[in-house]
């Protein structure tokens, strides 16, 4: 909402600066977003007369003027064409700081003839593209006086942020009210005559709604002016408007916007001569067509209102005009429409047509509905004043729908809500200034005024008050604190977010956060790319699936990188993936990517990265996470993205709690990875909770009896997996056998063709003895039985 | 010079001048071992008187002791000569980069909502999460914004295509469908914050698509402006880690807050960098305000025994702020150099006894 000085000191009187009201309305609600005030920047630039302007005896082009500032006659050397003796233009003294330049301006010699000072052109002064020529000004600016006021610059324009809530301060009146309630100033009596009608109106108007619709348009007035002229509206009128942004049309258009800006009141004016009989608003019929004043066509439902006449739609209710009946230059005769209708009909309307407009904008936030008629008085007495014409008497259907309410409110509601103590007379005052009626004390009876459709409750009466008393008169107050030594707030979800988190960020992985939408051929590739998990109204075509696991974000971050020039890179990222498009339907999952090839070292003991380097990083994030030993299974089953045969996946039950291993080739080509890359997911919250089980340790008990480490060599077929071996040993005697770790695996020369060579050592520690030599060659016995009958191997020998 | 101190002298001079252990060895076997000089001397004491033998007996004893001494110092000596050798020999070049290991971050969001989860919780609220994919109802609905309100339109709303039920669900434009959420699952009092990734349909320099939020929530019996204020004022100055801050309180407009509160801090833009608590600039925090009676009523609390606050602050911008980071579109952009630039490290675990930053 855009409103100038002058135009608020229409309904406030008021000696408050600029600066003062824009700091005033941020205070109470009205966020000030600019205020723009141009003069400022012209401040000493001045009217001034050429006396006269003769050609330059040095050059062809140059003109040798004499300048009357006011103060004295100064020479001054332009190049301007239009300059000419007895102009009047914008002049700077030597000093000034031309703002299009930024420069000052010095007294200077041109072709050997001093200049002291110059005529400014638009560009100059940045009002505008134009330096063909310079400014000529009125001839009726007084010399030596403020450029700014005879460019009409001196007037500045506030630009406030309205919430959806105040219909009422999308007006220039209503904005003055609001500062009249701080005390700022007066609020003016705009109060508007009644224009007594001259002859009956040719045109009547009518409510056609259904029983359950009648709430749609509770009133319709109407009234029509014969023998108008229509032309430009009055210099003062134009001069408003566009320093609000708006262009100047017609009188009868400009009437309509001055109106809607003054008074928060949208009205349409229609040529009459093109309305074929009596005016109605009505419920659309489906499919029925409206070409608006923005040139483009409509299709509209029933659940749309518009103003007809008996033929056909003219416009579209609340929103937008229609073209055909629009005013033009030759209009004679006119009818002017001032309806109230539902806001949230009209928001629905203009959302679903995608029409943003003033009257719109207005409507959906709600109108005083009292202000329907006497809006209609101030169009008329403006078209009159500006068009001529001779009004008809004012026509109405319906009448405003019911607004008045009591709500019962007291200083113990603003105490409660705010905190502050206020007497019931300060506060009847401030609700009373904003137009609220009041009644009784202390307990009082608050009836909010017509405009206020806002008001619903003493909450909102709180509001009214504190934000006119000022919210920065709240004091703080502490809140009490529940236990002298805060207590632990983090769930344990919360907690293993947070250890997986910093856990990888140890291990050397930089942790990144990308948006939770990709493109649907990369979620595709990632078993998602359904239309349950497409976006319908993505920001780019690239953005528009939810991402059906965290990895195919990391390894476009990856790509992105190694296009930087980045070779080894470790990236991870905790976050959600989706399973569909409904709420809950998200798993956490914390993933990370390592890229090859190795970091290049002099040692030369790196190696390029592989699923062994992201199993480690699975296990560490689900034992920092459990804070525990992770036993689960691997199996060889991850999904279609990982390589089918370096890759694994560990659950509990059917539980998948994480899976890792080298990515497939193809996926990695999908992504324009040119190197190896292996990648892990962890599902958080699949982990187990840690069982409760106290916080004491159980007891330590080392052994005092010496262990025994023996080392076995078995030859199995090459698909045996290590697992089963170390697994079917460390069985055969949980409470002897401490560990079981694979230490050599082996093919080649020496070993069968399709078999390998898998070397573990097992420590048995005893707890209450000293092993003898036939129980440890016993032991030994058993684990080569054991892992032969599960492999089908035979020990090395 | 007797012949025993002449002896004496003689070992000890084959000791001094023994080069290393295999000479010792001679050394010791010339004079302590069967045949040694000395051991013939104690085997001599045998067929002496044994006057003669009270007079010797010491005698060869002492030097026996002495040249032992003598050869396990030398022995040592030796040892460490060789040591020192070996080491001489074994220097490298220690100005050698050591085998590289990748120094992992912590991205700053994370980081920052640690340190804002670290203040809230000595203030006793917990943490709070809801999905990311939520309900209209959720979103909207119970937060006062019914279809068609035109707060909606502020919320550039992003829509998932319809689930096989019917029903179209939003991603989610603010963190307080949690609210919602959390008041009809808990009894007050409630305090709660609620930090998460929240999505609009906008895209510029300080806005995109998808950006994190957090929420705090209180409700009990007495909680009032006054308290929020004061909420508001500890946290800026513990996340900012600024003895003094200065706040605006601005009236505003949320659906689901009644009064609403938007919050500006003083602070000082001049010379490219941004100081809080001083200066004529003001920074815009967020929004808040007392929860809407009729949030409380859809939400099952009643609002006659009821009230209290809420806000909600981006925390993406919190962590421009403070660690003065332009421009949020790289945030999500996942590029290295930024990230090991604006990041944390590992352990950097923002506590309160050890201050949230460095």
């Amino acid at each position: 909402m855009k409103f100038t000085l002058s135009w608020l000191k229409e309904h406030l009187e008021t000696d408050a600066d600029a600066r003062t009201i824009a700091k005033t309305l941020t205070n109470i609600g009205l966020e000030v977003e600019s205020l723009e005030d141009r003069g400022a920047v012209l401040k000493d630039f001045i009217v001034a007369h050429v006396v006269s302007a003769e050609k330059h005896p040095n050059a062809d082009k140059l003109k040798l003027c004499r300048v009357d500032t006011g103060s004295d006659i100064v020479q001054v050397v332009c190049g301007a064409p239009n300059a000419h003796t007895g102009m009047k233009g914008v002049f700077a003294r030597p000093g000034l700081v031309i703002p299009h330049s930024g420069e000052t301006l010095k007294i200077s010699g041109i072709r050997g003839i001093e200049s002291r000072g110059m005529l400014c052109s638009e560009r100059e002064l940045l009002l505008s593209e134009e330096h063909e020529g310079i400014i000529e000004l009125e001839s009726s600016a007084e010399i030596g006086s403020p450029a700014a006021h005879a460019l009409g610059l001196d007037d500045p324009v506030f630009d406030v942020a309205i919430t959806p809530n105040r219909g009422d301060c999308t007006s220039v009146l209503g904005i003055a009210r609001d500062l009249a309630a701080t005390g700022l100033g007066r609020l003016k009596n705009t109060e508007v005559a009644v224009v007594k009608g001259a002859f009956p109106s040719p045109l009547g108007i009518a409510l056609h709604f259904p029983s359950d619709a009648e709430d749609a348009c509770p009133i319709f007035a109407g009234r029509f002016v014969r023998n108008v002229r229509n032309g430009p509206s009055p210099a003062w009128l134009q001069t408003q408007l566009r320093a609000v942004g708006l262009r100047p049309i017609s009188a009868l258009v400009d009437v309509t916007n001055f109106i809607a800006n003054d008074r928060g009141r949208p009205l349409h004016v229609f040529d009459a001569d093109k309305l074929a009989g009596g005016m109605q608003a009505r419920l659309a019929r489906d499919g029925e067509i409206v070409t608006a004043l923005d040139g483009k066509t409509y299709a509209l439902d029933p659940e749309m209102i518009v103003i007809a006449d008996d033929k056909r739609a003219l416009s579209i209710a609340g929103v937008m005009g229609g073209a055909e009946t629009g005013c033009t230059e030759s209009t004679r005769n006119v009818f002017v429409e001032s309806a109230w209708f539902d806001p949230q009909r009209i928001a629905a309307t203009g959302r679903k047509l995608g029409i943003q407009s003033d009257a719109r904008y207005r409507f959906e936030r709600g109108t005083d509905p009292e202000f329907v008629v006497p809006g209609l008085e101030l169009a008329t007495r403006l078209i009159l004043e500006f068009c001529g014409g001779e009004p008809a008497e004012t026509v109405v259907a319906g009448r405003p729908p019911p607004w008045r309410r009591e709500i019962a409110f007291s200083a113990q509601h603003v105490r409660r809500l705010a905190g502050i103590d206020l007497s019931s007379g300060e506060i009847g005052k401030i609700l009373v200034s904003l137009g609220f009626a009041v009644e009784g004390e202390p307990e009082m009876r608050v009836t909010p005024p017509s405009w206020r459709s806002d008001i619903a409750g003493s909450a909102d009466l709180v509001e009214e008050v504190v934000r006119i008393h000022g919210l920065d008169q709240i004091p703080a107050a502490p809140m009490a604190r529940a236990h002298a030594v805060a207590r632990a707030v983090l769930t344990p979800s919360q907690k293993r977010t947070r250890i997986a988190r910093r856990t990888l960020a140890s291990r050397g992985f930089n942790e990144t956060i990308s948006y939770s939408f990709i493109p649907r051929a990369h979620a595709a590739l990632f078993g998602g790319g359904d239309e349950l998990r497409q976006l319908e109204n993505p920001i780019a075509a690239d953005m528009d699936a939810l991402r059906p696991s965290v990895l195919p974000s990391l390894l476009a971050a990856s790509a992105r990188n190694a296009a930087r020039g980045f070779a080894e890179q470790m990236l991870f990222e905790i976050g959600a993936q989706f399973e569909s498009g409904m709420p809950g339907a998200q798993t956490l999952a914390a993933a990370g990517v390592r890229l090859g090839p190795a970091a290049r070292s002099w040692t030369k003991d790196t190696h390029n990265p592989d699923a062994f380097d992201v199993k480690a990083d699975m296990l560490a994030v689900l034992e920092s996470a459990m804070g525990g030993a992770m036993t689960a299974p691997v199996k060889s089953d991850a999904p279609a993205w990982y390589h089918p045969g370096r890759s694994g996946t560990l659950a509990l039950g059917s539980k998948v709690l994480a899976r890792f291993g080298e990515l497939h080739p193809e996926i990695l080509a999908a992504f324009d990875v040119k190197v190896s890359a292996s990648a892990f997911e962890v599902f958080l919250d699949a982990i187990p909770e840690p069982k409760a089980k106290g916080r004491t340790r159980g007891l330590f008990q080392p052994s005092q009896f010496p262990a025994v480490e023996r080392d076995f060599a078995f030859v199995v077929d090459v698909d045996v997996m290590a697992d089963d071996i170390t697994r079917s040993a460390r069985n055969v005697e949980r409470s002897l056998i401490e560990r079981v770790d694979v230490f050599d695996v082996y093919e080649g020369e020496g070993v069968p063709e399709g078999k390998k060579s898998l070397a573990i050592s097992v420590r048995l520690q005893p707890r209450d003895r000293t092993l003898t030599d036939a129980e440890i060659e016993a032991a030994v016995q058993k684990i080569v039985s054991a892992v032969m009958k599960v492999t089908g191997g035979t020990l090395r020998t | 010079m007797s012949q025993i101190d002449s002896l004496e002298h003689q070992i000890f001079d084959a000791i001094g001048s023994a080069a290393d252990e295999a000479a010792l060895e001679t050394v010791r076997v010339s004079a302590l071992g069967k045949k040694g000089s000395i051991s013939e001397l104690l085997k001599s004491l045998g067929a002496m008187s044994p006057e003669e033998r009270r007079e010797k007996g010491p005698l060869f004893n002492g030097l026996r002791d002495r040249v032992g001494v003598a050869i396990a110092e030398r022995k040592t000596t030796l040892a460490r000569l060789k040591l020192n050798a070996r080491l001489a020999f074994e220097r490298i070049d220690v100005t050698l980069p050591p085998r590289p290991e990748p120094r992992g971050t912590i991205h700053p969001v994370s980081q920052v909502q640690d340190e804002i989860t670290a203040i809230f919780a000595d203030l006793d609220f917990a943490v709070a999460e809801g999905p990311d994919v939520e309900f209209d109802e959720y979103n909207f609905t119970k937060l006062n914004i019914p279809p068609d309100h035109p707060a909606r339109q502020m919320h550039d709303t992003f829509y998932v295509s319809r689930q096989t039920d019917g029903a179209r669900h939003v991603l989610r434009t603010h963190t307080s469908p949690v609210q919602a959420r959390v008041m009809l699952s808990q009894k007050p009092p409630i305090r709660v914050i609620v930090p998460g990734r929240t999505y609009r349909r906008d895209s510029d320099a300080t806005h995109t698509p998808m950006f994190h939020q957090v929420e705090a929530l209180v409700i009990d019996e007495g909680t009032h402006l006054g308290h929020l204020r004061w909420v508001v004022e500890e946290f800026c100055s513990a996340f900012f880690e600024v003895e003094r801050i200065e706040l605006r309180a601005r009236p505003s407009y949320f659906p689901f807050t009644e009064p609403s509160v938007e919050w500006d801090m003083r602070c000082d833009r001049s010379g490219g960098q941004i100081k809080f608590g001083t200066g004529t600039d003001w920074l815009e925090l967020g929004g808040s305000g007392m929860v809407h009676p009729r949030v409380l009523e859809m939400c099952g609390i009643d609002p006659a025994r009821y009230q209290g606050f809420a806000f909600g602050f981006g925390i993406d911008r919190m962590a421009m702020l403070k660690y003065g980071a332009p421009d949020l579109r790289p945030f999500f952009d996942s590029d290295l150099r930024w990230l090991r630039h604006f990041g944390f490290a590992a352990l950097d675990l923002p506590t309160l006894d050890g201050g949230l930053s460095r």
